[in-house]
């Protein structure tokens, strides 16, 4: 059962996020943020880039045959100044202006608001150009109520929803461009760089040093995104602008445990299965959306697939029939010493290249749920 | 066009660009826009592709785009029937996206609050809806290549598609208390007869039978003649020939009926019957109804010669809109554009398209297509490429200069053989970089096609930004990437600089890991090998580093203004032996005793040398009592021909300055202070080695 729901949307979609559902709910996730990019004309009114929300479920018109209606409407956007260039779940927009917003989301009426801004989370500041440049604004993480962001300029910023100023700032925390950040355990963020680095930072420490650097060796690749494994908080997994997949024990050595093959141009997001870790998915400016498989013993997966072409959005939701009953190993697989291909079962997830030859609008699916559905 | 501009009054210049043309006036000035100056000339950015701009045709863009490429990759595999279906599948996906984008433009304009804007989509529509209707004419004739018999069916559904009026007066009518009694009903019928649609026809001649009795006979005559009349139908096996012996015989009923008089006492029933023997007379009063000269010739087509070859197509279309036109007025555009295709004057059409529409995507695609189907072979254009190249480029060149569809043009580059390449090139490098994500998406595109000098330049612009706003480190990454050498070099003295200012290193994550990239510019290797001098240094393996500055000087790779710097690095290796001979007192050993000779009202001179990193450092190595000479008298040698160079090239000092006097005497201490220390060293390596030798 695979289905692809495909809608052109008049924008060039940087991020999608599906809106988490309670935990224990069985219900799936049915809403999801959007965000542009690359669609401001300062000249030209009208042209901005927008923050908006869609809705995949029955939203007001039922199917007569109650079935799921595929096509996904839009609820509501607003506009955002400047490309979005990192959406996290609640709603959290990384700009390229340097600027940090969280939205609101008003139900009753479908409108989105500005929550809380930080206009300039993100700058470059010197002797050169005093009056403070905004930097782009790469990555941003959120971990209620902690908000970290990256930027372009190599600076990490702590904030808290609630506090107008940063709560922590570490200027010059990298000397390259610092393109995703994650949580790694409560006080610790893990960020990479353009030169191919994984820096472990704890803000308990004083200092502007990172507690721990990993890196690549050799080319230096740049690694674009990185995401932590649900339950085992050492097993990190980044890919880079080669395509690579890595995964990393950050406990031991500087080197990755292993280095996987992947796509063929950069990696714009990894992410793990939030419920069922064993599975991992990537993607790729080169327009492929793959869904890997290190569990051995779960039969092939079903999976429904959104997808559509440049400028509309991709959505996945796995959906697992056997999830529940899947047995953590205490060594997780993706740390297996031999981390031979054929273990990992590799699916591509978009049918057709010709479509997708999306570059990079890339999607994720970020909120996988719970299983939902049996087939 | 240009609001407020008169080429008459003014001089005016300008220049085209990419898509756009910039016009201004010397001497022109205009009063709303207050974000100039006074007395400044504007310049006015004209575009060429205004419909780039609509949120709607964007989807047609990106839409098409997949198509187009799709249709790229099918090339060749294909021969024959398979093919030709591929192509009319392909032709008629176009068509299906146009549609899309119509029907969505038209419910925007329906619901539009402001009726100005409104206005412009309606004219859109029109627009497309043109479009549509010249590519799917073009569809059938050159694409689908229809052969004598089915082609008249697909001009009848030609023309049903576009003339689709009658379909709401149908429910109208049909929706009433009373069909036949409604005020349109004999129009509907009329037009329906028009159309071929005669079992509708029939069905609503039989509701006019049953609400009046007296017309009942004549009716069911006609409905039986409509019943009887022989149609191609592509699934029967017969041959045009009969068809059209069939089709005699049932003119000829059709004639004896109007003779004898059969619906002489109904009007409306007789001129249908006129219309069904093809008689032009009685078609031409129900002009409005045909409402376009192509209905009136594919209407005369379906009564008069069904079976009509494609090659005679033109006289009857040039005949029908003559009759049509009667000369009372002149043919527009768009009827010039449809009768060169029932020429089958495949470049008229494209001509007159490019002439007439308002974008280039419309005749970039359909010339595409066509040259698919392999029409356009014969046709070269004096300049550069054939035809279908010469638009695909115009209409790419035109999606480049949109600020966000730049990314579709890259593929319509890829498929231009000739100039494709050339034309990305030049474009590629001037989209702009407002973010990293963005560049590396432009750098990917340029690597994918081995666009090195492009890859190059984008590599630099980043560097260049990034230096500008002092992310060193970011910048240096940049140009290693580009393998600039020139501005590594200049970013190596950056840092270099601020090391002497600040007397610590930034951007230690990268600097440290440079790898193979040192080998860039002589002096990125320089920075490299100096810190990790540096390095060494601090791991106390202090033979090592003695031996690497050294290299870094007899190599020639440290830049000559340094070396003063690298010597006063060494002073604290060549005083080592001092630690041990002073024992239990506090000894200022290396840059510790240039600080305390130093020690001069000279704030610069100071400075520099009590903010001397090493400073720190050779206090922490004092306390290791090295018993060993760190530089053999060789070494030691070396490094006095490298004072001696220094020295004796330096030119005589003549200027009286204080400030500069100062300074100067700070330097000749050091240098006195070298020369003593590295003839301490040198006794001392001497008896070393004389008594190691001796032992």
């Amino acid at each position: 059962m695979e289905e692809i729901y495909a809608k052109f949307v008049s924008q060039k979609i940087s991020k999608t996020r599906w809106r988490p559902v309670p935990p224990g709910s069985l219900q799936t996730a049915e809403t999801f943020a959007t965000g542009s990019w690359d669609n401001e004309v300062p000249a030209l009114a009208g042209w901005e880039n927008y923050v908006s929300l869609w809705s995949i479920g029955d939203f007001g018109n039922l199917d007569s045959d109650g079935g799921f209606e595929g096509d996904h409407q839009l609820l509501c956007d607003i506009k955002h100044h400047g490309d979005v260039m990192d959406l996290q779940e609640r709603i959290v927009a990384a700009s390229s202006t340097g600027c940090v917003t969280i939205f609101l989301h008003h139900p009753n009426n479908q409108t989105l608001s500005v929550g809380q801004q930080w206009a300039r989370a993100h700058c470059h500041s010197g002797p050169g150009s005093p009056s403070c440049n905004g930097a782009p604004c790469t990555g941003v993480v959120c971990s209620n109520p902690e908000i970290v962001t990256v930027g372009e300029d190599g600076r990490i910023n702590l904030f808290r929803a609630d506090h107008k100023e940063a709560v922590r700032t570490i200027e010059n925390a990298d000397s390259s461009t610092l393109h995703a950040v994650t949580f790694l355990r409560t006080p610790e963020i893990l960020t990479v760089n353009s030169i191919g680095q994984l820096k472990i930072w704890d803000f308990r420490q004083q200092g502007n040093e990172p507690s721990q650097i990993l890196s690549l060796t050799g080319d230096r690749a740049p690694l674009h995104c990185v995401d932590r494994h649900p339950n085992q908080q050492h097993v990190v997994a980044t890919g880079g602008q080669d395509g690579m997949l890595s995964i990393w024990d950050v406990r031991q050595g500087t080197m990755p445990v292993s280095l996987l093959k992947a796509h063929e141009a950069e990696m714009w997001e990894v992410h793990f299965h939030p419920s069922n870790p064993d599975h991992l998915f990537t993607c790729s400016e080169d327009g492929s959306l793959w869904h890997w498989d290190a569990s051995t013993d779960v039969p092939e997966k079903s999976s429904l697939f959104h997808q559509g072409g440049r400028s509309s959005t991709f959505l996945s939701h796995s959906i697992s029939n056997q999830a529940n009953n899947v047995h953590q190993s205490i060594i997780s697989s993706w740390l297996s010493t031999d981390p031979a291909k054929d273990r990992i079962e590799i699916t591509s997830l978009l049918p057709s290249r010709t479509l997708s030859v999306n570059r990079g609008n890339l999607l994720i699916l970020d909120k996988l749920t719970e299983p939902f559905e049996l087939s | 066009f240009i609001p407020g501009v008169n080429s008459k009054k003014k001089q005016m210049c300008f220049d085209w660009g990419p898509g756009e043309m910039l016009v201004c006036e010397t001497s022109f000035n205009k009063k709303e826009k207050s974000e100039s100056m006074p007395g400044c000339p504007f310049i006015y950015i004209i575009r060429k592709d205004v419909d780039v701009y609509s949120q709607i045709l964007r989807k047609l863009f990106n839409e098409s785009h997949g198509i187009f490429v799709g249709l790229q990759r099918m090339e060749e595999e294909l021969t024959g029937k398979s093919r030709k279906a591929q192509l009319v599948r392909v032709s008629k996906n176009y068509r299906s996206v146009i549609r899309a984008c119509m029907e969505e433009m038209h419910q925007v304009a329906m619901a539009g609050k402001d009726p100005a804007g409104g206005r412009q989509f309606i004219s859109q529509v029109s627009i497309l809806s043109v479009m549509e209707l010249i590519w799917n004419l073009c569809e059938i004739l050159f694409i689908e290549v229809a052969p004598a018999g089915p082609l008249l069916l697909h001009l009848l559904d030609w023309v049903r598609l576009h003339v689709c009026e009658v379909d709401s007066l149908l429910a109208d009518v049909l929706g009433g208390e009373n069909p036949s009694k409604h005020e349109s009903f004999w129009k509907l019928v009329t037009v329906l007869v028009l159309q071929g649609r005669l079992d509708e026809a029939r069905h609503m001649l039989s509701k006019e039978a049953d609400a009046n009795p007296a017309s009942a006979d004549m009716c069911r005559v006609l409905g039986d003649l409509m019943r009887t009349m022989p149609v191609f139908s592509p699934g029967n096996a017969q041959t045009l020939t009969e068809l059209e012996l069939k089709w005699q015989h049932w003119h000829e009923e059709c004639k004896r009926h109007l003779q004898d008089g059969t619906f002489a006492s109904s009007p409306q029933l007789e001129s249908l019957c006129k219309i069904m023997l093809g008689d032009e007379a009685a078609m031409l009063e129900h002009k409005e109804r045909l409402s376009t000269w192509y209905h009136f010739l594919v209407t005369r087509l379906l009564y008069s010669d069904p079976t009509v070859k494609p090659t005679d197509l033109h006289f009857y279309a040039q005949s029908s809109l003559d009759l049509f036109l009667g000369g009372e007025s002149s043919p527009e555009p768009l009827d010039n554009i449809l009768m060169a295709a029932f020429e089958f004057d495949i470049h008229q059409v494209i001509k007159e398209c490019s002439i007439a529409l308002s974008n280039w995507w419309f005749v970039a695609h359909l010339t595409d297509l066509l040259d698919h189907c392999k029409l356009l072979q014969s046709h070269n254009l004096y300049f550069g490429s054939d035809m279908r190249e010469f638009l695909l480029l115009e209409y790419a060149s035109g999606l480049f200069a949109h600020h966000s569809l730049w990314q579709l043009g890259v593929d319509y580059f890829d498929h231009c053989p000739e100039l494709g390449r050339v034309s990305l090139e030049l474009h590629i490098e001037r989209v702009p970089l407002s973010t990293e994500q963005k560049a590396l998406k432009v750098l990917r595109i340029c690597e994918q096609r081995q666009m090195t000098e492009q890859v190059r330049s984008v590599c630099k612009i980043l560097a260049v930004k990034a230096a500008r706003s002092n992310r060193l480190g970011a910048a240096l990454s940049w140009s290693i990437r580009a393998k600039d050498a020139a501005f590594a070099t200049l970013l190596s003295d950056r840092f270099l600089r601020d090391y002497c200012e600040r007397g610590c290193f930034s951007d230690l994550d990268l600097i440290d890991n440079l790898g193979p990239a040192m080998m860039l510019s002589d002096r990125l290797t320089f920075l490299g090998k100096y810190r990790e001098f540096h390095r060494l240094y601090g791991e106390k393996r202090f033979v090592d580093a003695a031996s690497l500055l050294l290299s870094l000087m007899t190599s020639q790779i440290a830049p000559r203004s340094f070396w003063m710097t690298l010597l006063t690095d060494a002073l604290p290796l060549l005083e080592q032996k001092q630690v041990r001979a002073e024992l239990g007192v506090p000894v200022l050993c290396g840059v510790g005793v240039a600080e305390l000779l130093c020690l001069q009202p000279s704030p610069r001179g100071s400075l520099h040398v009590s903010s001397h990193p090493l400073r720190k450092s050779s206090v922490q190595g004092r306390k290791v009592a090295c018993s060993e000479v760190i530089f053999s008298a060789e070494q030691t040698y070396e490094l006095m021909r490298c004072l001696e160079d220094l020295t004796s090239g330096r030119p005589v000092r003549g200027d009286p300055d204080a400030q500069q006097l100062q300074d100067d005497d700070v330097e000749s201490t050091k240098v006195e202070m070298l020369r003593l220390a590295l003839a301490r060293n040198l006794a001392r390596a001497v008896v070393r080695e004389g008594s190691l030798g001796g032992s």
